[in-house]
């Protein structure tokens, strides 16, 4: 008779279990979950119509040696598809003048123009793969852009705490063939989704970089922006600190303010 | 002198106990071995403690203040590093590369060389990133994509454009388009010493893979990563091939000298002990081994063999003089323990003084041979007496022909004393002479002989498309950030790329001029006539930007410009150069950019340049090195010989047989590796062996015996003249096997030594006692004779 009823730990074990795991975690596999975290990441950053700000990036090799470039970037968020974005170079000063416009997309490969003043030209950056340094610098194009939820597929990995605060860590892959990466793993405060941390995975599924944000500030209460990324490369030794100054939303940017003529008169 | 007669009392104290203790004295001395070859056990059963370990960086051959391993390091570390492994496809059933199957070979293993371990960057014909016109536009793509898919036509237009675009030839392709290379850039955390050898490990694989989906090619695999398992695998071919060879070769010759089973046995008991605890204290000191290192033991048993040899000969002349065996051991001992003693500490002083050579590897080599003679003498000591007590003992027959020989050498010398100092002095004087003949060259990848396929692959690739000799030039640009792009600085790039390509040797030359030139004649339609370098500095400036907007993952230009744009990395690739030629290519490069570009002057850096140098830094090292040797086993000499006089001539007959072998050197080859720099070391501390042995049975028959300097030469020939002639025969025929070496520099290194060894054999039974005869005429009185020792001497 006794082979017939439940044993009673078993059933106690699945009462600890039931109360003692999140609910969403049993209701979801990873792969669903981490994509909710990234929409509602997205959802937390939208609405925010376009942004200015200034960036100063200094690039570090092994030997030490430093290399500063200052640009300033606008965006516009686009409905249903990727923002726009122009980055005005100011330093070094042979490249001083020259903008970079960029249509990126859900899908597909973005747009990107280059305006070079010493040529009075905008040229079209025809090649399909931009997963280059951007600026020779350890940010590759790919890890600046515009972050849309479509461009990773996503699988949630756990709970943890990064510095004293609850985060969720998942990881992403990049649905984009001609990305430098197959797998980024990412740290999400839990209480505002900010980006925290993210290591990148090369194609031979090694720990290649990570970047760290520091400094977060919220705009418009409501947006938050970090005013320092930290690029580590681990391989190469050389490192990166991008930082933010002067940031500013809703300045009633437009369309025109994005084309290839606004490119030629960014200056 | 009763300090001697009070030692001799010891030693002889010292012998009775050890005779008297045969078991007692075999347990200690095994016991010490054990604890001191340990780090082998716990290699082997992998438990806890020190443990026998290979370098594998080719990096080890220079000490870390070696100035051309910095600059090199330097310019690593501003651009990226370029630990290499160059992988060379070869379509046997085509004369071209330019088909759709072997492309399609490339494409595929370039794209699997991404996921090798630690790789960096991997460029290849296929992943080259074309630049061309497109409209107003510029288009940026790889040269080849799906080659499986291509048309005949596109073939061929690729075809054209590989076999004559200057970034590929002599580097991804070859000018004929016979074969194509994929260049796999590693970063090695250099965090373990496995490192390069995963690397190997997976590259083979990758090509095995290759050559089974792809047949009808050949791969070829070279570059530095190669040449780095090289130097390892070389070692370990040598220990598996060369020391069964050594012991045969041993066991032989001790036999044919000794004709004594026991005494056979016994020797080996103490080379293979003095092998061991050599390896252990190796691991003790935490010495990596490396190629030259990896002969210490070897070199270590066959020094062994002397001390051995020494005591037996004694022996059984004792024996055959009627005494019995544990007396005649008691007095062998006593006889040798004092020259042993002082030809090991010699030895190990010589073998010391390689501690001056740049080349950390050959600092451990005369290291462990240091600490292994010490053991050796001390084996030879204890070990050997005791086995020779415990085994049983027939005398052999006297093998008196050698014997009656040398005494009859020795009378033949003291006769004609004059014509025989004339001729060993001109023949000295003559092969002293030809010393200069000799060069500091060698061509490092010749390191390697015919048997390592990493030689046999880097010919293979030199004579068909690129050499693993290189120079880079970090050429900073006097204008600073962004100096780059200027057209002064472009122009003199150009320049230079001009001026080595003037030189048939050079297979291809790497510029970021080359780049502009092609980014402004992109820019202007195509249009041939703006291939050259443009005016404007900004324009430039922007070209190079938008050209980076379009590279791809890994494909940037950070490993050819600094992050500053102030200064870039020029790049040079020759066919085999040795290293002289290097070393003149160095300097010229140098006066050249001195003369046409001032601003960028630099010195070529690379690990062909390193190799050129070190060699010639060994031997200067080891001019110092040397002396100072000298001078210890000088006054070692002077101390044990207890004359002044004798002391000082000794030198003559330690240094000569230097002259000698270098001069028959210089007449037979001339060429000195970086190895043989440290023959002068050690052969010092060898030959001045025979000297010892010499002069202390001279001394014993001037003082001991009474005897007259004739007499006393003819003496010393009758009782060493055997020893030194047989002990002579075992190190030429120990080095000999060493010669037999994969790793060229260790073969080198050892024919020399041979050389050295007989010259030394032949200065002391010619040139020495003439030399005796003619300095020491009688003055010195035989006052102390201690009588009672003297009929161990007179057999």
């Amino acid at each position: 008779m006794r082979t017939h009823t439940k044993p009673a730990w078993l059933s106690t074990m699945a009462l600890v279990a039931a109360t003692t795991l999140p609910l969403s975690a049993l209701a979801q596999d990873p792969e669903a979950r981490g994509l909710e975290i990234a929409e509602e990441a997205d959802a937390r950053n939208t609405g925010w119509n376009d942004s200015v700000v200034d960036l100063t990036m200094t690039l570090r090799n092994k030997n030490g040696d430093e290399s500063v470039r200052e640009m300033r970037s606008r965006a516009l968020e686009v409905e249903d598809d990727g923002d726009k974005s122009m980055i005005i170079f100011d330093q070094p000063r042979d490249v001083r003048g020259t903008a970079l416009l960029t249509y990126s997309h859900k899908a597909g490969d973005d747009d990107q123009w280059l305006y070079l003043p010493a040529l009075k030209r905008v040229k079209r950056i025809a090649s399909s793969n931009k997963s280059g340094p951007f600026m020779g610098s350890e940010f590759a194009y790919e890890d600046l852009s515009s972050q849309e939820v479509e461009k990773y597929t996503y699988k949630f990995l756990r709970e943890e705490e990064l510095d004293g605060e609850k985060v969720f860590v998942m990881e992403r892959f990049p649905t984009d063939e001609s990305s430098g990466y197959t797998k980024q793993t990412v740290w999400l405060d839990q209480a505002e989704y900010r980006v925290r941390k993210i290591e990148f995975y090369d194609r031979k599924n090694s720990h290649l970089k990570t970047l760290t944000m520091h400094d977060y500030g919220e705009y418009l209460d409501q947006y938050w922006r970090p005013a320092r990324m930290e690029m580590v490369n681990h391989q190469t030794g050389k490192s990166t600190t991008l930082g933010f100054e002067n940031y500013a939303f809703q300045e009633g940017l437009d369309d025109r303010d994005f084309d290839q003529s606004a490119l030629k008169r960014a200056r | 002198m009763s300090s001697q007669s009070m030692l001799d009392g010891a030693v002889m104290r010292y012998g009775r106990w050890v005779v008297s203790h045969p078991w007692w004295t075999l347990f200690l001395s095994v016991l010490t071995v054990m604890a001191l070859s340990y780090p082998l056990v716990a290699t082997v059963a992998g438990t806890a403690g020190p443990k026998l370990a290979m370098s594998k960086d080719y990096r080890v051959y220079f000490g870390p203040g070696n100035p051309q391993l910095v600059a090199f390091d330097e310019v690593q570390d501003r651009y990226t590093k370029n630990d290499n492994s160059l992988i060379v496809i070869e379509p046997t059933a085509s004369d071209t590369a330019f088909n759709r199957d072997t492309l399609a070979l490339a494409e595929e293993l370039t794209d699997r060389a991404w996921g090798l371990i630690y790789s960096l960057r991997v460029d290849s014909v296929t992943n080259y990133q074309h630049t061309e016109a497109d409209g107003d536009d510029l288009r940026v793509a790889p040269l080849i994509e799906n080659a499986t898919s291509l048309s005949d036509a596109e073939i061929a237009q690729v075809r054209e454009i590989a076999t004559t675009e200057p970034l590929l030839i002599g580097r991804l392709t070859s000018e004929s388009g016979h074969t194509v290379a994929v260049n796999v850039v590693h970063q090695l955390p250099a965090l373990d010493d496995s490192e390069v050898e995963e690397v190997a490990a997976e590259v083979r694989a990758l090509r095995d893979e290759m050559l089974a989906k792809y047949p009808d090619h050949n791969i070829y695999l070279t570059g530095s990563n190669f040449m780095s398992v090289s130097f390892s695998e070389a070692s370990q071919q040598d220990v598996a091939s060369l020391i069964p060879l050594m012991y045969l070769v041993i066991i032989v010759i001790t036999w044919v000298l000794v004709r004594s089973i026991a005494g056979t046995v016994a020797t080996l008991g103490v080379i293979f002990t003095s092998m061991m605890a050599s390896v252990g204290l190796t691991a003790y000191a935490g010495i990596h081994f490396t190629p030259p290192s990896i002969s210490a033991p070897l070199i270590v048993s066959t020094l062994a063999v002397a001390d051995s040899i020494h005591v037996l000969v004694s022996m059984f002349a004792n024996m055959r003089e009627g005494q019995d065996k544990r007396s005649a051991l008691i007095d062998a001992l006593r006889v040798n323990f004092m020259p042993i003693f002082l030809t090991s500490v010699t030895t190990a002083l010589g073998f010391l003084s390689i501690n001056f050579a740049d080349s950390p590897p050959l600092r451990d080599l005369g290291n462990i041979v240091a600490m292994g003679v010490i053991v050796a003498w001390l084996l030879s000591v204890s070990l050997l007496p005791a086995l020779m007590v415990l085994l049983p003992v027939r005398v052999p027959r006297q093998s008196g022909g050698l014997s009656q020989r040398m005494e009859r050498l020795g009378k033949f010398v003291v006769r004609r004393k004059r014509p025989v100092l004339v001729v060993s002095l001109v023949t000295a004087g003559v092969l002293c002479a030809l010393v200069p003949l000799n060069q500091a060259n060698e061509t490092f990848v010749h390191y390697f002989d015919t048997s390592v396929k990493f030689r046999t692959d880097t010919d293979w690739v030199a004579e068909n498309i690129t050499g693993l000799y290189t120079m880079e030039f970090d050429l900073e640009a006097p204008t600073g950030a962004g100096g780059v792009t200027s057209p002064e600085y472009l122009q003199q790039l150009d320049a230079f790329k001009q001026w080595w390509q003037d030189d048939p040797r050079v297979k291809h030359v790497a510029s970021v001029s080359d780049i502009i030139k092609r980014l402004n004649k992109n820019m202007h339609g195509d249009d041939s006539a703006y291939y050259r370098i443009p005016d404007d500095p900004e324009l430039a400036a922007q070209y190079l930007l938008l050209y980076e907007f379009s590279l791809p993952f890994g494909l940037d230009l950070g490993n050819q410009i600094n992050i500053d744009k102030s200064s870039t990395r020029f790049f040079v690739a020759f066919e085999h150069l040795d290293a002289v030629e290097t070393r003149q290519l160095v300097d010229d490069a140098h006066a050249w950019l001195a003369t046409n570009a001032p601003g960028l002057e630099t010195i070529g850096v690379s690990p062909a340049v390193m190799f050129a140098y070190i060699a010639d830094r060994n031997i200067k090292s080891m001019f110092i090195g040397m002396p100072v040797a000298l001078i210890g086993i000088s006054f070692l000499l002077i101390l044990a010989l207890a004359s002044w006089k004798m002391g000082l001539l000794s030198l003559i007959p330690n240094l000569v047989p230097l002259g000698l072998a270098f001069g028959v050197w210089g007449l037979i080859d001339g060429k000195i590796n970086f190895t043989m720099a440290i023959v002068l070391g050690m052969t010092v501390g060898i030959v001045v062996d025979d000297t010892i042995h010499f002069l202390s049975k001279y001394l014993r028959a001037r003082r001991e015996l009474g005897q007259t300097p004739e007499q006393a030469v003819v003496y010393s020939f009758r009782t060493v003249g055997t020893a030194l002639t047989t002990t002579s025969l075992i190190l030429v025929a120990g080095f000999a096997v060493l010669a037999q070496s994969a790793f060229l520099p260790n073969s080198g290194m050892a024919q020399l030594t041979s050389i050295a060894i007989i010259c030394a054999l032949i200065a002391d039974f010619f040139l020495l006692p003439a030399l005796l005869l003619l300095v020491d005429r009688d003055r010195e009185t035989t006052s102390e004779t201690p009588m009672e020792d003297t009929h161990a001497y007179s057999h």
